[in-house]
């Protein structure tokens, strides 16, 4: 497939044209190279699945992204522009949110808090106005309630606002990071291993979230899951990586047919 | 004797409960100061893991300010904003000249690089205003000296005008902070970075952000205590002595909590002040309060390790 356009998905979905593209890039941590000339590309309103056994480096993949990893060699591009090294934090403004593989929350805070800071990307007023509360500081600050209590219902958490969230088991918790990342209404959101250590029934709620989150609000997804049933019932096209390279890339069914992947997940030596 | 520290202190607090008021209203003044500076170590620590050494020179350095601006001419009020505007410039240099280029140092580095601060501050002090002792602008700030008399229960009880501005001032900056902090996204987001640096980062916070602002707060609260404090006593380089009783309140309230600073700083400067009147001046000649709190603090680290507010330590085996 040539991915500058568009592309019609199996079950009839419209996907837009490219949002991010990344060029050979490669990741090495001393004398480990966690990723090695990996290309791949998302598209704008797809749900673009990372997988590959334990270490293939799909985290560090989602580090990069999203600016935690400066990626060794190799040049991402954003909404159509090269993106020069950047800081989380910046990235983060740039419109991408994330979850992390082992929950990063705000454990004294409460729900609600927690996903307040999900809006903190959409910041304008100053640090004088928000202290002494005036204006637009204010407006700013309502609008943000207003959101947040909408992100808060789609994910229904409504009953655990004011809990604090280190006091909530982990499958809640990670819907609550979920909610934090979704509040920044981001144009493309990153989640690692959403699923990991869940329930069947957690699984199949986050599932649902996940495609409801895509679907209402047309949100880009790329995330990294390790079971192939919920992959392949999710996500619009694959990267599979194996030992830091790419051993496949395209739709589910493709993929899942590939002997290279196969053998990765049934562990043939190399 | 076991009467002298068991019965006799609480017969006395019954018998003369004006006198009982009036040392609880002298704790509280010490106490609600004392909360204060442990707010702002509380919130540096939080957000950057720094033990801010700092903290004490910090109040000399703002009282200095304020009355040498006041002695060049400057109104009392317009040297006061500047003061605040110098504090704001300390924020920002010390973050661009000392923690940014610090940063992912082991913490005892940070610790020493405060040291540092204090040492640049003391000298830059003495070279500007001079050395020797100042008197505080009070009254040209337009606090008042005098005092009231109550009389409950038929006694008597007296209120230094200055120690009610002081309580007054001071309780509305800590109201103000924790409604900064809990309702506004800046304050989330301060409160966020202490929590977990990655996630912060994730959500779009910026260290230097808050950095700045965590030091420009505990600059305000170096200035409100220096004015406070330097009203009773003057402003000399001892005023920092102040910041140092911040030490049993943090070892008591637990470096990461706010509300444990706030509860830990009133709790010390309340029972410091009855301890004293009560058992210390007729047990032990007087005096206790230099040390007191620092026992008491010890006293509950044994009970509990990570202060009375702090997260419980996960003992790693
Ligand atoms: N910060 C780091 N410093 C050094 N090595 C790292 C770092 N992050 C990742 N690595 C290494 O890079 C490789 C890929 O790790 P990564 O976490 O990206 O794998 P993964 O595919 O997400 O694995 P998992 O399924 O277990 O989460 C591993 O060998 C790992 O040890
Ligand atoms: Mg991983």
């Amino acid at each position: 497939m040539k991915d500058t356009e568009g592309y019609v998905t199996a079950d009839g979905r419209q996907i837009g044209g490219q949002l991010m593209e990344l060029k050979n890039i490669t990741l090495k941590f001393g004398g480990v190279t966690a990723i090695s000339d990996i290309s791949f590309d998302i598209h704008e309103g797809e749900i673009r699945a990372i997988i590959g056994p334990n270490g293939a480096g799909k985290s560090s993949m989602l580090n990069i992204i999203s600016g935690f990893y400066t990626p060794t060699e190799g040049e991402l591009w954003y909404k159509g522009a090269k993106r020069p090294p950047m800081k989380p934090f910046e990235v983060a403004r740039m419109g991408v949110a994330r979850t992390f593989q082992n929950i990063a929350l705000f454990e004294g805070m409460t729900v609600l808090d927690n996903v307040m800071t999900g809006r903190l990307t959409h910041m304008n007023a100053g640090i004088g106005a928000q202290a002494l509360w005036w204006g637009k500081a204010r407006d700013e600050e309502m609008e943000n309630r207003e959101k947040v209590e909408r992100v808060i219902d789609f994910l229904e958490i409504q009953n655990i606002r004011k809990t604090p969230v280190g006091r909530l088991p982990y499958g809640l918790k990670k819907r609550v990071e979920l909610a934090r990342a979704l509040a920044a209404e981001p144009s493309i959101l990153l989640l690692d291993e959403p699923m990991a250590g869940m329930n069947v029934e957690e699984k199949e709620d986050m599932s649902r979230f996940i495609l409801d989150v895509n679907d209402e609000f047309g949100t880009t997804i790329c995330l990294i899951e390790h079971d192939m049933g919920v992959v392949m019932d999710l996500s619009d096209r694959v990267v599979v990586m194996d030992y830091g390279k790419k051993i496949g890339d395209g739709p589910p069914d493709e993929v899942r047919n590939n002997q290279d992947v196969i053998d990765a997940y049934l562990g043939v030596p190399h | 004797m076991l009467k002298d520290i068991f019965v006799t202190p609480f017969a006395d607090m019954v018998a003369a409960p004006d006198f009982l008021l009036q040392v609880l209203w002298e704790g509280l003044v010490s106490g609600i100061l004392y909360a204060l500076i442990a707010l702002g170590f509380v919130l540096i620590f939080r957000s950057s893991r720094i033990f801010n050494f700092a903290q004490g020179i910090m109040v000399v350095f703002a009282a200095l300010t304020l009355v040498g601006l006041h002695s060049f001419g400057i109104p009392a009020w317009i040297a006061v904003v500047l003061t605040l505007g110098v504090m704001y410039v300390l924020a920002m240099s010390i973050e661009r000249v000392v923690l940014r280029p610090l940063v992912g140092q082991p913490d005892i580095i940070l610790f020493m690089a405060t040291i540092g601060i204090t040492l640049f501050l003391i000298g830059g002090g003495e070279i500007i205003f001079g050395g020797e002792n100042k008197v505080m602008i009070t009254e040209e700030l337009g606090i008042p000296t005098g005092d009231s008399v109550l009389e409950p229960w038929g006694g008597l009880l007296i209120l230094q005008h200055l120690d009610i501005t002081v309580v007054v001032v001071a309780a509305a900056l800590v109201a103000v902070l924790l409604a900064f902090l809990n309702y506004t996204q800046m304050g989330r987001a301060i409160r966020a970075l202490g929590d977990d640096h990655q996630a912060a980062l994730s959500v779009g916070i910026s260290l230097q952000t808050v950095w700045v602002l965590v030091w420009f707060i505990a600059g305000i609260i170096a200035l409100v205590t220096g004015i406070a404090w330097g009203a009773r006593a003057g402003v000399s380089f001892a005023l920092e002595v102040i910041a140092y009783k911040a030490l049993p309140v943090l070892m008591l309230g637990g470096l990461e909590s706010i509300t444990g600073a706030i509860i830990g700083g009133l709790m010390i400067g309340l029972l410091e002040k009855l301890f004293e009147i009560y058992w210390g001046q007729p047990l032990m000649g007087g005096n206790t309060e230099t040390w007191f709190a620092f026992v008491l603090a010890l006293i509950v680290l044994l009970f509990r390790p990570q202060g009375l507010f702090g997260e419980k330590i996960i003992e790693r085996v």
